[in-house]
């Protein structure tokens, strides 16, 4: 391990200190149309820390081969720092068992996985899949095109003007052919943080069992699947601080060992002849093919960098700048915040009397300010709310208070564009 | 280049008061282009006669670069022949993606203050969605949408 990461690992991140945390960011130095980057497009994806960067560095210049293969010397090393993220995975959601990680390429991919491995298997003909108005298109479009092959209805739990599920509502959706619950954490278009514990707890009443989209979740608050008594939990590294192209599917261990596999290819078996194949065991069932090998390993680098300063400090930290977020921009003339939930995470949707969020977008960015413009892959929620799209500002713990005021005084550069 | 150069004066005045905005009832052409990028929708009639746009208007939910584009677009065409107005839709396609010379002749007049545009790829779309349109209208396609490479790939019917 080298210095930097060393001297961060031991480290006492007890007090949030913005500008050390900044500093570890090498991307936040740069300078947009001449003007200091203000990234605030968190929920899309984050950034990465040197820590995680020099461990992707570190990994491909000393420890690279593929793994659960050859028995020379980089491919055990590299099967062990496979190993060894896949239990910091582990430790970080508090699963009961690291072979109820599976490696993804993603949230989506994990959504996927389940939908073919568990939803074809057993989900028939009039079964019913429950489904909220809060949903990503992630959560969404997968379950449609398993209830048109099997001919399932999907039912939708509404939300308030909040950008709040409706629970009554939730509950009176379950009777006897309810099958699934495909339920967001935290939604990425409002930020709204949903009760998942009890929804999850109500869902189990009926045998029916729940998965947790946690992309939006998983980087802002600590997590214990255990606790949540949740079936399956999905989440993707890049929101993490980690790499593209990694995530993870969290699933009961006999859930998983029921399920069909999804991908056929190599490492997801024990034996192949042309007549029978037998399956291997979890997690390698469900891994089939190399998987993102340094990926996964950076995935392990960031969850180490973020349980180091603490998701409780994360947390305690983002929500002092939603707070001065919502009190800053409430106070601009013609600003309408779309998502005013009691419990949410430090995410923003607004829109402007008369401007569309792409040239709010646009503009912003001379700036150098980074927001998201558009439907947010959330059409059910736009629609709710009866806006085409929004600007969505969305804060990390290497925020600070001061971007916040140059958003602000952003925006009434567009007001004033558009006068 | 400078943002603030693209919105200028004429778009901004484009968007706040568009020309020809609405829907003519009856229609001899109807078409209705979508941005899946950002949800965008305009809805474009037009009424065609001996081969010529006799009227046209447009009408929907967009940002100020295409209200704008469909705004200028819907005066640029109007009165002018189908053939004419399918040069101007190549012309103007080839000036949002920087594929035109603007100093070779071309008949885009004041349209030229979007230029701009190619310079911020991820909006090309806004200002081209009404031009895509107007050439899925002439052509009886009913619905297209800027991920559309050609006709083959349009879909048809209501989505």
């Amino acid at each position: 391990m080298n210095s930097v990461t060393l001297t961060r690992q031991t480290e006492d991140f007890s007090v949030f200190d913005i500008d050390r945390v900044r500093a570890d960011f090498p991307i936040l130095q740069l300078k947009v149309n001449g003007k200091p980057l203000i990234y605030l497009d968190n929920a899309a994806s984050c950034q990465m820390p040197q820590p995680v960067i020099d461990r992707l560095v570190r990994y491909q210049t000393t420890q690279h081969a593929n793994i659960n293969r050859a028995v020379h010397y980089l491919s055990e090393v590299a099967t062990m720092e496979y190993d060894s993220a896949r239990r910091k995975l582990q430790q970080f959601v508090n699963a009961r068992e690291d072979r109820e990680i599976i490696f993804t390429s993603g949230t989506t991919d994990s959504i996927n996985l389940v939908m073919h491995g568990y939803g074809r298997k057993f989900i028939k003909t009039g079964d019913e899949i429950i489904l909220t108005t809060l949903e990503h298109h992630s959560n969404i479009v997968p379950w449609q095109m398993l209830a048109k092959e099997k001919g399932a209805i999907i039912r939708v739990v509404p939300i308030n003007d909040q950008g709040e599920l409706d629970i009554d509502e939730y509950e009176k959706l379950f009777n006897e052919r309810t099958k699934f619950v495909g339920l967001i954490h935290v939604s990425n278009a409002l930020g709204t943080i949903n009760p998942i514990q009890r929804m999850i707890k109500f869902a189990h009443r009926f045998s029916v069992p729940v998965l947790i989209d946690g992309a939006q979740a998983a980087p802002h608050m600590a997590l214990d699947v255990q606790a949540l008594d949740c079936d399956f939990y999905v989440f993707s590294a890049h929101k993490l601080c980690g790499p593209t192209g990694v995530g993870i599917l969290y699933g009961k261990a006999t859930l998983l060992e029921a399920m069909q596999p999804f991908k056929g290819g190599g490492d997801m078996i024990t034996s192949v002849t042309f007549e029978e194949t037998i399956y291997n065991t979890i997690p390698h069932k469900f891994e089939a093919g190399t998987p993102p090998i340094a990926a996964a390993i950076g995935f392990g680098a960031a969850i180490d960098y973020l349980t180091n300063i603490g998701l409780d400090h994360i947390a305690a930290y983002e929500q002092t700048l939603l707070e001065y977020a919502t009190a800053t921009l409430s106070e601009i003339p013609g600003l309408r915040i779309i998502g005013t939930a009691a419990e949410k995470t430090a995410v923003i949707s607004f829109i402007l009397d008369g401007i569309h969020p792409h040239d709010i977008g646009t503009i912003l960015n001379q700036d150098g300010i980074a927001v998201r413009t558009g439907h947010h892959c959330a059409q059910p929620v736009m629609q709710r709310f009866k806006v085409p799209a929004t600007s969505r500002a969305s804060f990390a713990f290497y925020n600070r208070k001061t971007e916040i005021d140059a958003l602000a005084a952003g925006i009434r550069t567009v007001q004033k564009v558009f006068l | 280049m400078h943002t603030n150069s693209l919105y200028q004066e004429v778009i901004l005045d484009h968007n706040r008061k568009p020309r020809n905005y609405g829907q003519l009832d009856p229609a001899s052409h109807h078409a209705i282009g979508h941005n899946p990028l950002c949800g965008d929708r305009l809805d474009i009639t037009l009424q065609l006669e001996n081969d010529h746009i006799n009227n046209i208007a447009f009408q929907g939910d967009s940002c100020a670069i295409c209200k704008a584009s469909a705004s200028m677009m819907t005066t640029a065409v109007k009165g002018k022949s189908r053939d004419d107005a399918e040069t101007l839709i190549q012309e103007f396609r080839e000036l949002a993606t920087g594929k035109l010379d603007l100093d070779q002749p071309h008949h885009l007049g004041r349209l030229t203050v979007f230029s701009g545009i190619r310079d911020l790829p991820t909006r090309v779309k806004c200002a081209i969605l009404p031009w895509h349109t107007l050439h899925a209208a002439l052509n009886a396609i009913a619905n297209t949408s800027t991920e559309a490479q050609d006709e083959t790939q349009m879909v048809s019917g209501n989505s």
